[in-house]
């Protein structure tokens, strides 16, 4: 038998008819669904008179267009309060489990499936959503889907898809002390470009990505779409194992023995080929921020913006030209000591427990700089809870951080929460597009210690310079 | 129920040029939007953040604006078109605003099989071809697409030959529904998923 990649066994155990052509009708093992894209697929498959092939396979949670506020109901933010009154009712009328406002396991969709064991390796996992790619840190093949592709898999619990291209990402060596996921996943869009991944899902492996936690690699994971990627994935291992044992929809007993079993099948065979490689130095690995528009607009902090005059090819010039002229910045000026405005910390890509255990490393028994806003917003319910019950919440209270309500908040400003025009934000989200963060915002892509530490310092900062470390 | 959609067969007319890399479907359609306005109602929101000034009036110096490229059925846009959010919105805007072919050297891979799903044709060419093009239609001459023959039809020039995937070509030449067409595999589904169960049994025990 021919040797096969992590993403062809993926791929190949999912398959219950080949289409011809490449394709094939793909079995989807989860379906999750979120406030803004869940409530159009649920109607639709309604008014066309179909059922949910598959009710127990769904599960929901309202994340993009609920308020953050502390003390927050769903109506806080009212345009929101009508998806999240559509999501829960179409929910009931369809038996598919709710995780709502308050309760343990609400919170952004990409953080509440691995975190409840909903997402596990192995399994097919689509969202409506282009974010669900950060599931395949636990060995799922995930990515997310447009809303006519959502209505066909509620209604058919299978997608029709070509098989994509695979790229496969080598990380050799080790991140230094300080340098996060996220700063690897900036620097490899950096050196790589937002469209190197188009047509293709990505498998992270080497060194480096062995040596990552599971949120590290979730993180990671979650960038591969700002590649151009459909999905990314790692190789479960047993750290992958050892995080989803007794998580609440996790197998147990005997079946998670068994599922374990399976699960460690799941890794490219030695001689398997994707159909490109690339390497990374992750040694190399410096702690890195955007200047941008792009995620490829990803800088080390040492470093300066660029310089359009520097680039030969016309269009390539102008974009940077416009990219300047949005930021507000200065071609081939450093990008530390830039003033900032605004600090979020949240979001898909850095919302979980060890992304607000390092964002407060770095803002305890320090102060946020006077003119500055900065906030907190943990990824869902249960982190918030795990987060204060470990005293987090006070670090950051103490600091001038204000700790906010779980959902996607500054993220994706669909929530009424947006950096005000002209003002400059430090983020530890994944999009620093024009208008992402609200018309006019300034957004600067981060780690949460890099983010924190240019809250401290009211400037784009080395967090090595801020902690002294 | 059987969904038939508009068939896509030929088109012809101006095609506007938009030659900047990435654009991204937040900026084709705010997310605002999306919460706020139901979909038939956001092709005047199309593209937004490029179209208006910051006092709301449109800016002549955008191609869109342009008489002549008002209601072009084309858009010629640079690499990695339509990046970003899965939003189907973003689609739903463009076809709003009369687009029904966008040609650029890449897509956003979701935006891609989107456009699919709302009788939207996305052709990939390389960018010297793009660019061609849009030198050839800037004064608004009609471009004209075949969809059955796989040809272009620039003003003025030989037809150039382009390629699709197969069955994407079939779905929107036929306009069938493809959810009618894997329900017919409804027994199939159900055989995979009793397999499933017995293979893993963790999966369904949920």
């Amino acid at each position: 038998m021919t040797a096969r990649t992590l993403f062809d066994k993926l791929w190949d155990a999912h398959v219950v008819r080949d289409l011809g052509d490449g394709w094939a009708l793909l079995h989807i093992d989860r379906h999750l669904l979120h406030d803004l894209s869940g409530p159009p697929a649920l109607a639709e498959v309604a008014e066309r008179g179909l059922g949910l092939h598959d009710a127990r396979l769904v599960f929901a949670t309202p994340d993009h267009a609920v308020s953050s506020q502390p003390g927050r109901v769903a109506t806080t933010f009212p345009q929101g309060g009508k998806l999240h009154a559509a999501l829960k009712s179409r929910s009931a009328a369809m038996n598919v489990r709710l995780f709502d406002l308050g309760e343990p396991g609400q919170g952004i969709v990409h953080v509440m499936g691995p975190e409840l064991g909903i997402v596990l390796p192995g399994l097919t996992v689509i969202c409506g959503d282009s974010h669900t790619c950060t599931n395949g840190g636990l060995g799922a093949l995930a990515f997310g889907v447009g809303s006519s592709e959502s209505t066909h898999a509620l209604a058919t619990q299978t997608l029709r898809m070509r098989k994509p291209r695979e790229l496969r990402i080598r990380c050799e060596g080790r991140l230094g002390a300080g340098v996060t996921a996220k700063d690897l996943a900036l620097h490899i869009i950096g050196k790589l470009g937002a469209s190197a991944g188009v047509e293709s899902v990505i498998e992270y492996t080497g060194p480096a990505i062995e040596a990552l936690g599971v949120e590290g690699r979730l993180t990671l994971c979650n960038l591969s779409v700002e590649l151009g990627a459909r999905a990314g994935i790692v190789a479960p291992d047993q750290r992958t194992f050892d995080y989803l044992r007794g998580r609440p929809f996790a197998p147990t007993g005997e079946d998670f023995d068994r599922a374990v079993a399976h699960w460690r099948t799941l890794a490219s065979d030695p001689d398997s080929q994707p159909d490109r490689e690339e390497i990374i130095d992750a040694s190399a690995v410096r702690a890195t921020v955007t200047w941008g528009t792009s995620p490829e607009h990803a800088l080390a902090i040492d470093a300066n913006v660029p310089d359009p005059m520097d680039v030969r090819e016309a269009t390539q010039r102008e974009a940077l030209r416009a990219a300047l002229d949005y930021m507000g910045l200065t071609a081939g000026q450093p990008i530390a000591g830039t003033p900032v405005d605004w600090v979020f910390i949240g979001s898909c890509a850095n919302a979980r427990l060890s992304d607000l255990r390092a964002a407060a490393e770095v803002a305890r028994d320090r102060h946020v700089a006077p003119g500055v806003t900065a906030w907190v917003v943990p990824g869902s319910e249960s982190v918030k809870r795990a987060a204060e019950a470990e005293g987090l919440h006070d670090v950051f209270l103490a600091a001038g951080f204000q700790w906010r309500e779980p959902g996607c908040s500054m993220c994706v400003a669909a929530n009424g929460e947006r950096v005000p025009p002209g003002q400059r934000s430090v983020s530890t989200s994944n999009r620093n597009f024009v208008g992402r963060q609200g018309p006019g915002a300034r957004t600067h892509l981060a780690s949460p210690p890099m983010a924190a530490a240019a809250a401290i310092a009211g400037a784009i900062v080395d967090v090595a310079q801020v902690t002294g470390a | 129920m059987t969904v038939k959609r508009e068939p896509f067969t030929t088109v012809s007319g101006p095609a506007a040029w938009l030659p900047k890399p990435n654009i991204d479907t937040d900026v084709i359609i705010r997310i605002e939007r999306l919460t706020t306005l139901p979909r038939g109602e956001l092709g005047p929101y199309g593209f937004e953040s490029l179209r208006y000034r910051p006092d709301g009036s449109e800016d002549p110096d955008f191609v869109m604006n342009q008489p002549r490229f008002r209601r072009a059925p084309f858009l010629l846009a640079g690499e990695n078109f339509g990046c970003g959010s899965s939003r189907e919105g973003a689609v739903w805007a463009l076809r709003e605003m009369g687009v029904r072919c966008v040609i650029a050297p890449s897509f956003g891979d979701i935006f891609y099989s989107n456009c699919f799903q709302n009788g939207v044709l996305p052709i990939r060419l390389p960018a010297d071809e793009v660019e061609a093009i849009g030198s050839l239609c800037r004064t608004g001459a009609p471009l004209k697409v075949d969809l059955e023959r796989l040809r272009l039809e620039p003003p003025g020039q030989p037809p150039l030959s382009f390629t699709v995937d197969a069955q994407r070509r079939e779905a929107l030449l036929t306009g069938l529904d493809d959810i009618d067409r894997t329900l017919k595999d409804d027994d199939a589904i159900r055989a995979w998923q009793n397999a499933d169960r017995a293979a893993r049994p963790w999966v369904w025990s949920i």
